[in-house]
């Protein structure tokens, strides 16, 4: 292949280089307002009076409330819960109530310091536990958002015949997705123009859904353009509706073009994070260390409103029981109403919190059969033909055995247990461990997601002789841009440069979904790969373009056409393989077209003077079909692994009364240079028969193998069994210290 | 306070410019300038994607006062490439896959470039320990390494 895993250079890498790319904050109109958000202070209760002090020209601001609102005040996602603005009823510190907007940005900051919110307090619920138990009911009528049940075989008759039981208990905390671009959106609305936003966001069509009911206009009075964004990995998914919908509010009542950033301390602490979780695992096994039967209860704290904590939560259901084979499987899936801030979509959705939890129990389970860890998953892996937990028949090649081999040589796992052991009895201090862990991850929307999209991408000659791309999907980092580029000028025959693609703006590209759920390059990928073919069929039968050609053949086959027809533009939309059937009301079938399978191996090394843990070698290797660009597709898995050492050592949110109190970069501690030790990426490649090339997805999933690695390699080194993340210094402590005692 | 003229070389250019004394360097060079290659990512000196060279020493930009720069050289972004001729750490940073969402790359080619006339060949370490001042949320560093080595063997 010509175009297909090569390294050619990022398509819009030179503006990056240059600092030449235009992010949101990079926008100004003439004329233009700044806006923020008036915030509660309080986690739940009854706004009573909004004080406006004195020292302020208040005639000089545009103010906007929920009376303000000229369509519906909610911001249109799955459910209709959570409000643009707060109508009398607060139920999470930082819920916005008002807005206001003025030219001068710091006597605006100034202003909304001298705005303060009377509220008359109700009893609110802060974790899982205290929503479960109905302490307080704050969402509903039993605060469950939503509830899943999956189940195969038979589960109540398993216990009698195991030769062990074993339960656990495990919890993850919350994480912020922490993209360097902070959120933000420039809007422009009048009620005759309609409304007009840019903005940093993985997913136009969800805002321009989101403004569509907001305002109730129709869809073709509603723009929304993706400007460079900065990062998202989720966080701009769902959110940035919110912030559109208050800037586009402000600019509607204004008049005037408005700009809403949000500053470091204001998105830390009012935007999504990833659910706080609590698994509990009851596993039946044989004494050969066979899983007879998994009994999983699976709690995500959702935060204050639904948001897509109903999409969370099923993936993480589904991901659950992980790639082993296991006839007898009940997982009871919650996701419950606390008076938080919503938590929300961040890279991995679900599964990297249920994947800890199995991970973190077959090790025990290993520990308790004497059993290595690697032995007792080589034991208990799917395999082709063989039914996952929701019944899909996996019908492709399962390479973990394979993986698992090869990791262990990558990693020289035997040796290094063997050396970290024998040295660790002579370090007082310095005690290093290796530990593993295996997993898939499902690619696309669940189950009947896909069908259910629609998708639609669009392909069009330019004047130039050049082919772009129309779609939806955004580039935020990941190189979408860069592997459609290849997947269509492989799919057409010509040049990487002949191609070009469209800003996503709702106004000239259709629908292809939104930018989520490692579907951009398999699913939309592939759409671009269908579309591409189209083209070239259809200058084929034009007579413009022979059976063999140039690129500049090519493009000089495009003009001509254009110069006769005056148009070539086609449309691709998505289809359903026709093997993939899911069951939405029993909760079965084919959860997803295809899985990535993988085996990450973590060596750390703990200071017990600190009681610091660090990473000092990592091994990724996973199957994940045709890599488009080796490069990009490396730089995904290592910046997922990057991301997965914060989750697991480092990032930890610390709440007060439902409220993010670290909310700064100088207290939220992610990895820096200095703390990631060597990330060694190794791919094996297995065509996948409905993605472009044979693509499968990759975006998510490095996050899900990298927290169990390393608390895996904890407990080699030291013998402690934390069940928790993250493992931060403090953390480690405890759980030394109370063993200790123990002993 | 009351604004007063700032005179400074910017990118090699003599520039005044009326600005409020206090006025962060970053918003002087953004909003006064348009020279928007410089991001803010924290505010407070954590991230580094507001790093620019003032006198020649690598800083957040977001932590200095404007009045400070009275007088000086400071270099942007936007002056590190000699015209279409990219230096040879955006070179390196282009093919290597040191960017990706791209924010945090001005800053971190910044202070890519500080770490190379001071050293012109540093360790896999010494990178490092360099760079620690500067946040990438999406490349895991790997990459940015990788591009930092291959610039010093050009």
């Amino acid at each position: 292949m010509r175009w297909i895993g090569k390294d050619v250079p990022r398509k819009e890498g030179k503006d990056k280089v240059t600092g030449a790319s235009r992010y949101i904050d990079d926008i100004t109109f003439p004329d233009m307002l700044y806006g923020v958000t008036v915030r509660s202070e309080t986690s739940r209760g009854i706004l009573q009076r909004t004080v406006f002090e004195e020292g302020i020209p208040w005639e000089e601001f545009t103010q906007v409330t929920c009376k303000d609102i000229p369509g519906n005040n909610y911001v249109a996602l799955i459910e209709t819960d959570q409000p643009y603005l707060a109508d009398g009823k607060i139920n999470h510190p930082l819920e916005a109530v008002l807005l206001l907007a003025h030219p001068d940005k710091y006597l605006l900051q100034e202003a909304r310091r001298k705005v303060s919110l009377e509220v008359d307090p109700l009893p609110p619920v802060y974790d899982i536990e205290e929503s479960l138990n109905q302490k307080e009911i704050v969402w509903g009528k039993d605060n469950v958002f939503k509830e899943y049940l999956l189940e195969k075989g038979d589960i109540d008759q398993v216990w009698e015949k195991a030769d062990h039981i074993i339960e656990g208990e495990y919890k993850t905390g919350a994480q912020e997705q922490l993209y360097i671009e902070t959120n933000g959106i420039v809007a422009v609305a009048n009620p005759e123009e309609g409304v007009t936003v840019w903005g940093s966001l993985q997913c136009p069509y969800y805002v321009h859904k989101a403004l569509m009911a907001l305002f109730d206009l129709p869809a073709d009075k509603i723009r929304v353009i993706q400007t460079t964004t900065g990062g998202g990995f989720g966080g701009k998914e769902e959110y940035p509706s919110m912030i559109a919908g208050h800037a586009a509010l402000l600019a509607w009542k204004s008049g005037k073009p408005v700009k809403l950033i949000y500053d470091r301390l204001e998105d830390l602490a009012a935007t999504t994070k990833r659910h706080p979780s609590l698994t509990r695992h009851k596993m039946a096994l044989s004494s050969e260390g066979k899983i007879l039967g998994m009994e999983i209860d699976f709690v995500l704290d959702g935060g204050a409103y639904a948001t897509l904590s109903s999409v969370v939560l099923s993936r993480g259901t589904i991901h659950a029981a992980g790639p082993y084979l296991c006839e007898n499987v009940r997982v009871r899936a919650r996701v419950v109403a606390t008076n938080t801030p919503p938590h929300g979509a961040f890279r991995g959705f679900g599964a990297p919190q249920s994947i800890f939890a199995l991970e973190r129990h077959l090790d025990k389970a290993a520990l308790q059969l004497n059993l290595s860890k690697e032995e007792l998953r080589r034991r208990n892996f799917i395999q082709e033909g063989q039914l996952t937990a929701t019944g899909q028949v996996i019908n492709e090649k399962v390479s973990l055995a394979d993986l698992m081999t090869k990791a262990m040589e990558k990693s020289d796992f035997q040796k290094k247990k063997e050396q970290f052991h024998s040295e660790n009895k002579k370090n007082k201090y310095i005690k290093r461990g290796i530990g593993l862990s295996s997993f898939f991850h499902g690619a696309g929307f669940t189950g009947s997601g896909e069908a259910y999209l629609e998708s639609m991408l669009g392909m069009e000659a330019t004047k130039e002789g050049k082919i772009r791309i129309l779609s939806a999907s955004t580039e935020i980092g990941q190189g979408t841009n860069t592997i459609f580029s290849q997947i269509a000028a492989e799919a057409l025959g010509i040049e990487y440069d002949l191609i070009e693609i469209s800003v996503p703006d709702t106004a000239l590209v259709p629908n292809s979904g939104p930018t989520v759920a490692s579907r951009t390059c398999m699913i939309v990928g592939k759409l671009v790969e269908s579309a591409a073919i189209q083209v070239k069929e259809i200058l084929r039968q034009s007579g413009f373009l022979a059976s063999t050609y140039s690129s500049s053949e090519f493009s000089k086959a495009c003009q001509s056409y254009l110069d006769k027809f005056s148009q070539l533009r086609v449309f691709s939309k998505y289809k359903q393989p026709t093997n993939i059937k899911w069951d939405d009301q029993t909760y079965r079938g084919d959860a997803y077209g295809a899985y990535a399978w993988a085996v990450y191996v973590a060596e750390i090394k703990i200071d017990l003077r600190t009681y610091e843990t660090t990473v000092e070698d990592f091994v990724a290797l996973q199957e994940v079909g045709k890599v488009i660009h080796p490069t990009l597709a490396a730089g995904q898995i290592e910046g997922g692994v990057a991301q997965g050492i914060g989750y697991g050592l480092y990032e930890k949110v610390v709440w007060d009364k439902g409220q993010m109190i670290n909310n700064q970069m100088t207290n939220y501690i992610m990895p820096t240079s200095a703390d990631i030790g060597k990330i060694r990426v190794f791919f094996e490649e297995a065509p996948y028969a409905h993605g472009p090339a044979g693509a499968k997805g990759i975006g998510e999933l490095p996050l899900d193998g990298v927290a169990p690695a390393i608390s895996s390699a904890i407990e080699n080194a030291i013998g402690l069994d934390i069940p928790e993340i993250p493992v931060t210094p403090e953390t480690l402590h405890e759980y030394w210290v109370s063993r200790k005692v123990n002993s | 306070m009351k604004k007063v003229d700032i005179f400074f070389t910017i990118n090699g250019v003599k520039k005044t410019v009326s600005a409020h004394p206090m006025k962060r360097l970053l918003d002087l060079l953004r909003e006064e300038l348009e020279l928007t290659g410089t991001k803010e990512g924290c505010g407070e000196g954590e991230c580094g994607a507001c790093s620019v060279f003032v006198e020649g020493k690598l800083v957040n930009s977001c932590l200095i006062p404007s009045l400070q720069v009275q007088g000086c050289e400071v270099k942007t972004i936007e002056g590190v490439a000699d015209g279409e001729q990219l230096h040879r750490v955006q070179e390196s940073f282009l093919k290597e896959g040191g960017a990706q969402c791209g924010i945090c790359t001005p800053g971190m080619i910044m202070a890519a470039i500080a770490l190379l006339e001071e050293n012109s060949e540093p360790s896999y370490e010494e990178i490092q320990e360099g760079l620690a001042g500067n946040l990438c949320r999406c490349t895991g560093y790997t990459k940015i390494f990788t591009s930092v080595v291959k610039a010093c063997q050009k």
